[in-house]
C-alpha cells in the first residue's frame, strides 16, 4: 500500500457572495439590508467531498464549469481555506500556472525564467544552475533576451510549462494547460508528465479534455454539485460522464 | 531545511524588488530621474508659491522643501499606489502559497531604494547652502529610515488588503493622501502652526518623521526623544496593520 499524501476529509467549501461589497460602499449603504443578508447566504461550491490520493497516483477531475474544480485545486495548494473539513497534504506542492501568469511582459524571458522560478519555490542558485536547460527545453533561442510582450502566445506557453518542467515537485497541480504550444511543444509537453509519472510525482488534472484525462490518468474523479459522482477508472468515469452530458 | 526557507525568503524579495525597479522605467528615456523629477517640480512650485509670494519666514526655503519632499515621496508613492498591490498579482496569489505580504513589502522596498537614490540630490542641495553632511547622519539615516519603513509598509499592507474588500478604498487613498500631505510639516514649519493646532499635527505619525530627517540633513542634529517616540508609534501601527492583513489574506484568493 503506498502512502497517502493528499486526504480530505468532510471538506466543504463556500464563497461568500462579494457582490455587494465589491460594488462599493455606495452600494452597499443603499441596499444595506440585502447586503447584511448577502454576507451570510454563502454559495457552497464543495460539500463535504472526501477522498485520498497516494503517492504517485494521476489524478484527473472532470466535471462541468463552476462545480469546484479549480476550487479543489486551490484547497490542494494551500490558497484556499476550507469552511469545515480536513485536508491533509503532504509534500511539496506546484502548480502549473495559467498562461504565463507571474510573468512580467516587459522582462526578457532570461528576466521572467528566474522570477517565475522563484515565485514556484526554486532559490536563486537553483534557477541558475537550470536556466540553460530550461531555455533549451522551451526551444525560444534568439528571443530569450527580448521582452515577452513580443512573444506569441504559443511561445509565451512554451516557457512557461519549460520552467514548470524543471521544477522537481512532489506533487504537481495541472489546470487545463495541456494543450499550449504547436504540436511539436505539445508532445514535448505530454512527454514531459509523461516522465514526471514515472518518477512517480503526484498530479492532479483539472481538464475538459477528455482524451487527454484517460491518456494520463489512472484514476478519474467525477464532481457533480458539489459532490463526488463518480471515482474510479478513468475510462468508465468518463465514458458515464459523457453519457450523461449527451442525454441533456 | 531552515537554512534553505530564509535563503529562498532572501532570493525571493531580492528578485521581486529588482524586478520592480527594473520595471518601473523600462520604457521611459529619463529613468531614475522621474522619481527626482516629480519632488523637484513640486519643490519648484512650492518655492515660488510660498518663499517668493508669500514670502514664508524659513531660511534655505528650497533646501527646507527637499529634505521634506523626498521623504514624503517614498510614504505616498507607497501608499498611493499601494490599493492595486494585490489586486495586480491576483493570478499568483489564486496559485501559488506564498507568505503574500511579501507582495507589499517589494514595492515599499522599490520606493524606498528610490528614495535612498534622492540622498545624493539632498547632500548637493546642502552644499549649495553649505551644508556639509555631518558623521550623524551614519546613524540617523539608518535609524528614520526604519521609522518610515515601518510605517509605510504597515500602511501599504492595510490598504492594499482591506481594498479587496471595500474597492472604493482606492479613491478614498487620494483623498486621505491630499489631506495628509497638508497636515503634515512638509512645506512649513511646526513652529508656524498656532500652538492650539500644533498637538494635532504631532498626532500625525509622519508628521515626526519628517521633522526628523529635516533635522537630521538640515542641522545634523539626532533626536532620540523624537525618534524613540515616534519609532514607537509606527511599531504600534505597524504590528496592527500586521494582523489585520494576516487575518484576512485566508480571504484573498476567494475575492479576487
Amino acid at each position: 500500500m503506498k502512502e497517502k499524501v493528499i486526504i480530505f476529509e468532510r471538506v466543504v467549501k463556500s464563497y461568500p457572495s462579494y457582490t455587494h461589497i465589491t460594488g462599493g460602499i455606495k452600494n452597499f449603504l443603499i441596499h444595506f439590508n440585502k447586503s447584511i443578508k448577502n454576507f451570510r447566504k454563502r454559495h457552497v461550491v464543495l460539500k463535504e467531498i472526501s477522498f485520498e490520493i497516494s503517492q504517485g497516483e494521476c489524478v484527473g477531475f472532470i466535471g462541468r464549469n463552476g462545480v469546484g474544480k479549480s476550487t479543489l485545486l486551490g484547497l490542494i495548494a494551500g490558497v484556499l481555506k476550507p469552511d469545515s473539513g480536513r485536508i491533509f497534504v503532504k509534500g511539496k506542492v506546484s502548480p502549473l500556472l495559467e498562461l504565463g501568469a507571474g510573468f512580467h511582459p516587459d522582462l526578457t524571458g532570461r528576466e521572467n525564467i528566474i522570477l517565475n522560478g522563484i515565485l514556484l519555490g526554486m532559490t536563486k542558485e537553483e534557477v541558475f544552475s537550470k536556466i540553460d536547460s530550461i531555455i533549451e527545453f522551451s526551444g525560444i533561442k534568439d528571443f530569450i533576451d527580448q521582452p515577452i510582450r513580443t512573444y506569441s502566445s504559443g511561445m509565451v506557453a512554451r516557457l512557461a510549462f519549460s520552467v514548470i518542467a524543471h521544477l522537481d515537485p512532489e506533487i504537481l497541480l495541472i489546470d487545463e494547460i495541456l494543450a499550449v504550444g504547436d504540436i511539436e511543444f505539445q508532445k514535448k509537453s505530454y512527454n514531459k508528465i509523461l516522465e514526471f509519472k514515472q518518477k512517480g510525482i503526484t498530479m492532479v488534472l483539472v481538464s475538459h479534455d477528455l482524451e487527454n484525462i484517460k491518456k494520463l490518468c489512472d484514476r478519474a474523479i467525477w464532481l457533480e454539485d458539489g459532490k463526488i459522482k463518480k471515482d474510479g477508472n478513468p475510462d468508465e468515469v468518463v465514458e458515464e460522464y459523457r453519457k450523461s452530458i449527451t442525454k441533456e | 531545511m531552515r537554512d534553505r526557507t530564509i535563503r529562498y525568503y532572501l532570493d525571493l524579495i531580492s528578485v521581486l524588488v529588482a524586478k520592480e525597479l527594473k520595471v518601473r522605467y523600462k520604457n521611459s528615456y529619463l529613468g531614475y530621474f522621474w522619481s527626482l523629477l516629480n519632488p523637484l517640480a513640486m519643490a519648484l512650485i512650492f518655492y515660488f508659491a510660498f518663499k517668493v509670494i508669500m514670502k514664508v519666514p524659513i531660511e534655505n526655503y528650497s533646501f527646507f522643501l527637499i529634505t521634506g519632499l523626498f521623504p514624503w515621496q517614498w510614504f505616498s508613492n507607497s501608499v498611493g499606489s499601494s490599493p492595486g498591490y494585490l489586486i495586480g498579482n491576483a493570478s499568483l496569489i489564486k496559485k501559488v502559497n506564498f507568505p503574500v505580504y511579501f507582495i507589499p513589502l517589494t514595492n515599499v522596498l522599490n520606493d524606498a531604494v528610490h528614495f535612498l537614490l534622492t540622498i545624493p540630490v539632498i547632500i548637493i542641495f546642502g552644499l549649495l547652502f553649505s551644508k556639509i553632511p555631518s558623521l550623524v547622519w551614519l546613524l540617523g539615516i539608518p535609524l528614520w529610515f526604519f521609522a518610515q519603513f515601518l510605517l509605510t509598509y504597515g500602511s501599504a499592507l492595510l490598504i492594499s488588503s482591506i481594498n479587496l474588500f471595500f474597492r472604493d478604498l482606492e479613491r478614498l487613498v487620494m483623498v486621505f493622501l491630499l489631506i495628509l500631505f497638508y497636515i503634515t510639516p512638509v512645506f512649513y514649519d511646526i513652529t508656524l502652526v498656532p500652538e492650539k493646532y500644533r498637538k494635532f499635527l504631532y498626532l500625525n505619525p509622519v508628521s515626526g518623521i519628517i521633522m526628523g530627517w529635516r533635522d537630521l540633513f538640515m542641522k545634523g542634529v539626532f533626536d532620540f526623544g523624537l525618534y524613540f517616540l515616534y519609532l514607537s508609534y509606527s511599531l504600534i501601527l505597524f504590528v496592527f496593520c500586521f494582523y489585520v492583513f494576516k487575518r484576512l489574506s485566508y480571504k484573498f484568493a476567494e475575492v479576487l
